[in-house]
């Protein structure tokens, strides 16, 4: 429904793309004063629902290896600043590892146990675990050295025109941002509040089910979820994001 | 996985002053409405009871509909004048009951 709504709405947007750079603005800060209010009070975001089982989990043996992530880690608060510098460049499997996938590695690796499906409450919870223990930090990712080459993948993407309606991500996040399209206000497009509680979804969901949406709404392939082109995007956005702060968990309309 | 609610209650309360309760309670709140995949209706699974009492006392109830968004938030304000046990309990069109426990006490 909300997909034909774009295609009109687009088509008056574009006639008046303003131009200039624009200060780095949160989704947060785009969204209305009752999502404001939800993401501010951690006992009213129901993303810490989800953040409770993460909690279980970290506790929890697993696998052939027998043992927990507490195990190995110790306090989850260790984990304070991982999300903030995640995705990374993992020199070891030469490519960009993203938070998510940086937990079943350790599921997989370490754990000897099977990674967590996509979307699962418990990856959720668990990414939003370790995510939440770097709010208030700044997005800080290397970008620099062997990650170069995978964040002007990522940025190349982000500039190419796709999908039926023939956009890309940088006409509506950068061009377009501020406007208002099908009734909703375009935010910059900002990952910096992963994994997040959607109120359309009723639910929570990771940086790749927001990305689908996206391109789903121009009518284009989406990225599948292992496709090294996803990891290489996410990467580009938190190097877009540099500076805003970590919003784990994070509420959106 | 059930998930216990975010409940926020003050463990210390002045004797007749109002106090604020809220609850966050993970459901589905499926409304019956919906269609899956093959055109089946998806049965409706709502928390259509929720009451809040101390003591045996009723302090707060409501009855909700299939209207009210996925992992409902309920706030409420309540008033005591003797310490007790406050009881919140739910349950859900599959007869699914559950029920926190918090013990106030008035000073
Ligand atoms: C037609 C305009 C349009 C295009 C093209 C588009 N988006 Fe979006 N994007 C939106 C809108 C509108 C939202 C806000 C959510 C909503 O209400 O649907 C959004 C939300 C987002 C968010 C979430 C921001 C937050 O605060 O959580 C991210 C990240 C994002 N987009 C990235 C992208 C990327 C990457 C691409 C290219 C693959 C893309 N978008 C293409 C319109 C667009
Ligand atoms: C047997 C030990 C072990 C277990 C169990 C384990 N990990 Fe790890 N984890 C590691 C090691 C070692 C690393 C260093 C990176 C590498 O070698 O892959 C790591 C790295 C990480 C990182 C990245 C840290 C950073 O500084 O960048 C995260 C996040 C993480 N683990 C999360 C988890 C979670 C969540 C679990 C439970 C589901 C878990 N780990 C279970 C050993 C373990």
């Amino acid at each position: 429904m909300w997909r034909s709504a774009w295609c009109r709405a687009l088509a008056l947007l574009l006639a008046t793309l303003p131009a200039g750079a624009q200060e780095k603005r949160s989704g947060y800060d785009d969204a209305g004063p009752q999502v404001r209010a939800m993401q501010d009070d951690d006992m009213a975001n129901p993303a810490f629902l989800w953040v409770r089982q993460g909690e279980a989990l970290w506790e929890r043996r697993e696998g052939m290896a027998g043992r927990s992530c507490a195990d190995c880690h110790g306090a989850v608060e260790g984990m304070r600043g991982v999300a903030a510098r995640h995705p990374e460049f993992d020199a070891a499997r030469g490519r960009v590892v993203t938070l998510e996938q940086r937990v079943n590695l350790c599921r997989t690796d370490y754990q000897g146990a099977a990674a967590l499906a996509p979307e699962s409450d418990a990856l959720l919870g668990i990414t939003a675990l370790v995510g939440l223990q770097s709010r208030g930090m700044p997005v800080a990712v290397e970008v620099e050295g062997a990650a170069a080459a995978a964040v002007a993948r990522g940025e190349a993407f982000f500039r190419l025109r796709q999908g039926q309606l023939n956009l890309s991500c940088a006409q509506c996040h950068d061009g377009l941002a501020g406007q208002s399209l099908a009734g909703s206000r375009i935010p910059q497009g900002h990952a910096n509040a992963y994994p997040i509680y959607r109120l359309e979804w009723q639910g929570m969901g990771s940086l790749h089910r927001r990305l689908r949406a996206c391109l789903v709404g121009v009518r284009a392939e989406p990225l599948g979820r292992d496709d090294g082109l996803l990891a290489d995007l996410e990467l580009f956005l938190a190097a877009r994001a540099a500076g805003l702060v970590v919003e784990t968990p994070g509420v959106r309309p | 996985m059930a998930v216990r609610p975010l409940l926020s209650v003050p463990r210390e309360v002045k004797a007749g002053v109002p106090f604020e309760v809220r609850i966050l309670i993970q459901h589905p709140m499926e409304t019956g409405f919906r269609r899956d995949a093959v055109g089946g209706v998806i049965a409706r699974d709502i928390i259509h009871t929720f009451e809040c009492s101390v003591d045996g006392e009723e302090v707060f109830a409501a009855r909700l509909e299939p209207a009210v968004a996925a992992n409902p938030f309920l706030a409420f304000s309540a008033r005591l004048e003797r310490s007790g046990t406050m009881v919140l309990r739910w349950v859900d069109d599959r007869g699914v009951e559950a029920e926190e426990r918090v013990a106030i006490r008035v000073v």
